[in-house]
């Protein structure tokens, strides 16, 4: 016996914990379990590392994580790894629990095995609840508007539950606080406790034993056991880490309480709960908030003492694959329902903040001026990131010449440069000024931030400068003062009233010598979610 | 037959070296896809926003030669997520030769805020007494390096300030 073992009995523990005898019968179905704890402590490991960065109050909450997502060093891969694994731990509970439904694992004397397991799905679901709001982005504030309304709504103990959520009357500081304080202060160490009686109860019992293997030799759960669960988390993880370096996950604009157009949905794992709802109006809509789900989850809860026959082979236990693949078609069909009447939010106006955004500081003929770059595929010659490339770098070392040499050089490019290779660009001279204007602007440190400008905003600068909006409006610091400034739009009109306006000037502000303006509808939401970007 | 019972002991010696291996090797992989991002996410600083820029300490068209001001101006910080505009000073002094240099406000030693002793002619730092001369050399006490300097550039009397530099020599 080493010394420490002598001093702490750590390796003995270990030893114990490796050797318990477990079925013969035991294999690939019952890794399951495992992969849950693993994915727990991630979530805990990722969750910590976030909140290292992340400051947990409203007026913070958003721009910190905006900072972990576009400045900080693998912040992107951290937040990732959090939310896809929020969404796979889901996946892999509800996983564990149908296995052990299955093979009827939880009769008698695990009753008590599987009801912990129950009470623990229903803490992974608070998790996915609280950690929702989180981001403070619109998604999150107006998912939690809908979860703590519903909480609301439950009879006699509804006021109290939207008191203890902060949420009487608005989300604000203190449902935030609260939710905050749940995510990370209180559920993390009772899911540690449950998990860890849970596990108690699981050594206590044993594990379960196929049906006439109760008699059978048993084995030790390391290493072949040992070795199956591993090589099942490491098949969970590389799909995670996978995920969470390749699937982006948006952040969207500012939470805004005033936004009337913004379609609430939760994450997709409470869809079918959501979709629920729609089936129950007025007084009966308390049967799909609250008596269904409290239905469901009694009826797992008390599921051993109703099943409580002789255990059978797994497939000899068909009405326990029905009720599964019932629950299943189930809830496919609600979360296909809901999916389906979700009106398709208009991407091709949305911005993902989750990346640099320092193009909605620039003037509207700089913008117009990435327009051109992008349109006139100036990218195939010059790099922006210092690759190399054709022609020279335009973003590596500063460029020194005038705009108007610059224009020149954009007319007869070999007349400025010689030997240059580069074909004349056909703009106009406006055009080709508003190219310049971009191009002066460029340093390595922004040249990505401002060229991943979304389409619909080059398109709207595009067509800003085409009609010379700038004559009479100022946006961005660049413009005329005779109407207007349009910084701001967003905070003193609505999309609809701009759109109206441009239509009709006079009508909506009497007095205004505007022209009026006709566009087409795809040309008007381009232009109104553009001006809507500009800064206060 | 003893020649199958030992091959048998064998192969299951094999397989179990070969678990052992795989619980070994795929839980190191783990343990490294995560503490590398980890430790890339907690130790290398983040990209800066925006290089800083010069700011306006005050006139220094009126400076005495060798008589060093505390001159007090804001200063925009980038501070994680925000951008903080804190008032921040400068000592800031004509040497003999007429150039103007600007020190940063924190005694090199561990960061207290010293001041000019009028009496002395130094700088005194009241903390753990280092003293610095009017060109910012360490004259005594634990002082690492001479005081810290602003990058400086003077613009029709007004002085401008850069970034804040340690100095390389030592004390």
């Amino acid at each position: 016996m080493s010394w420490l073992d002598h001093r702490t009995g750590i390796e003995t523990a270990i030893r114990n914990f490796l050797y318990e005898d477990i079925p013969a019968s035991s294999g690939w179905h019952q890794v399951f379990g495992s992969i849950a704890v693993f994915l727990f402590l991630v979530q805990a490991f990722t969750g910590a590392l976030l909140a290292f960065n992340y400051a947990p109050t409203p007026g913070d909450a958003y721009n910190s994580l905006r900072y972990i997502l576009t400045e900080v060093a693998g912040g992107h891969l951290i937040r990732g790894l959090h939310h896809w694994g929020a969404s796979m731990l889901i996946v892999v509970v509800v996983l564990h629990m149908t296995q052990v439904f299955l093979y009827g694992a939880y009769k008698k004397p695990r009753e008590a095995t599987w009801m912990v397991g129950v009470v623990l799905l229903l803490l992974t679901m608070a998790y996915g609840l609280t950690g929702y709001l989180l981001p403070w982005d619109n998604r999150a504030y107006w998912g939690s508007v809908v979860a703590t309304q519903i909480a609301s709504h439950i009879p006699l103990v509804g006021p109290y539950m939207s008191r203890l959520l902060g949420g009487e009357g608005a989300i604000g500081v203190v449902t935030f606080a609260r939710f905050y304080g749940l995510h990370v202060l209180l559920l993390p160490p009772a899911t540690g406790v449950l998990i860890a009686t849970h596990i108690y109860l699981v050594r206590k019992h044993g594990v379960a034993p196929a049906p006439g293997d109760e008699v059978k030799s048993v084995k030790k759960f390391y290493p072949q056991q040992a070795f199956k669960d591993t090589v099942a988390i490491f098949a969970a993880f590389v799909v995670l880490f996978v995920m969470a370096a390749a699937v982006r996950v948006p952040l969207e604009r500012l939470a805004d309480p005033t936004d009337t157009t913004y379609i609430p949905r939760p994450d997709w794992y409470f869809l079918f709960l959501f979709q629920t709802l729609k089936f129950f109006d007025g007084p009966l809509a308390v049967v799909g908030s609250v008596i269904l789900p409290a239905l469901a989850v009694l009826a797992l809860l008390l599921a051993p003492f109703v099943d409580r026959g002789q255990v059978l082979r797994v497939t000899r236990r068909t009405a326990a694959f029905g009720i599964v693949a019932l629950a299943l078609a189930g809830w496919a069909g609600l979360t296909v329902a809901a999916i389906a009447t979700t009106p398709k939010p208009d991407n091709t106006v949305a911005i993902d903040y989750g990346a640099p955004t320092d193009w909605i500081g620039l003037s509207p003929q700089e913008l117009a001026g990435v327009g051109y770059f992008r349109k006139e595929n100036c990218a195939s010659c010059h790099s922006l990131e210092g690759k190399p490339s054709v022609g020279p770098d335009l973003a590596s070392v500063p460029i020194k010449k005038s705009a108007a040499w610059m224009i020149a050089h954009f007319k007869h490019p070999a007349a400025m440069v010689p030997g240059s290779s580069m074909p004349a660009i056909q703009l106009s001279d406006a055009q080709l000024n508003a190219l310049a204007a971009f191009l002066l602007k460029l340093t390595p440190r922004n040249a990505e931030a401002l060229s991943n400008a979304p389409d619909f905003a080059l398109q709207a600068a595009l067509l800003y400068q085409a009609k010379s909006c700038g004559s009479c409006h100022q946006a961005n610091g660049v413009g005329m003062k005779i109407g207007p400034p349009l910084n701001g739009l967003a905070r003193r009109r609505t999309r609809t009233w701009v759109a109206q306006h441009f239509a009709n000037p006079e009508a909506l502000s009497p007095g205004s010598f505007m022209p009026p303006y006709r566009f087409s509808q795809r040309e008007m939401d381009n232009l109104v979610a553009y001006l809507f970007t500009l800064p206060d | 037959m003893p020649v199958t019972d030992q091959s048998a002991a064998q192969t299951e010696v094999t397989r179990r070296k070969f678990y052992v291996a795989m619980i070994y090797g795929l839980w190191s992989l783990i343990a490294a896809a995560l503490s590398i991002p980890a430790a890339i996410y907690l130790l290398i600083p983040p990209k800066l926003r925006k290089m800083p820029e010069w700011v306006e300490a005050g006139d220094v068209s009126q400076l005495e030669p060798r008589v060093p001001v505390e001159m007090v101006f804001r200063q925009n910080r980038v501070d994680g997520w925000k951008i903080q505009s804190e008032k921040t000073t400068a000592w800031v002094v004509k040497l003999s030769d007429g150039q103007v240099v600007a020190y940063g406000p924190q005694c090199t030693h561990l960061g207290c805020a010293y001041h000019w002793d009028d009496n002395r002619n130094d700088f005194l730092c009241p903390c753990h007494t280092s003293i610095f001369g009017v060109d910012g050399a360490v004259i005594s006490g634990p002082a690492p390096r001479p005081l810290d300097r602003y990058e400086t550039k003077v613009e029709n009397g007004r002085l401008l300030l850069g970034p804040l530099h340690q100095s390389k020599e030592k004390a």
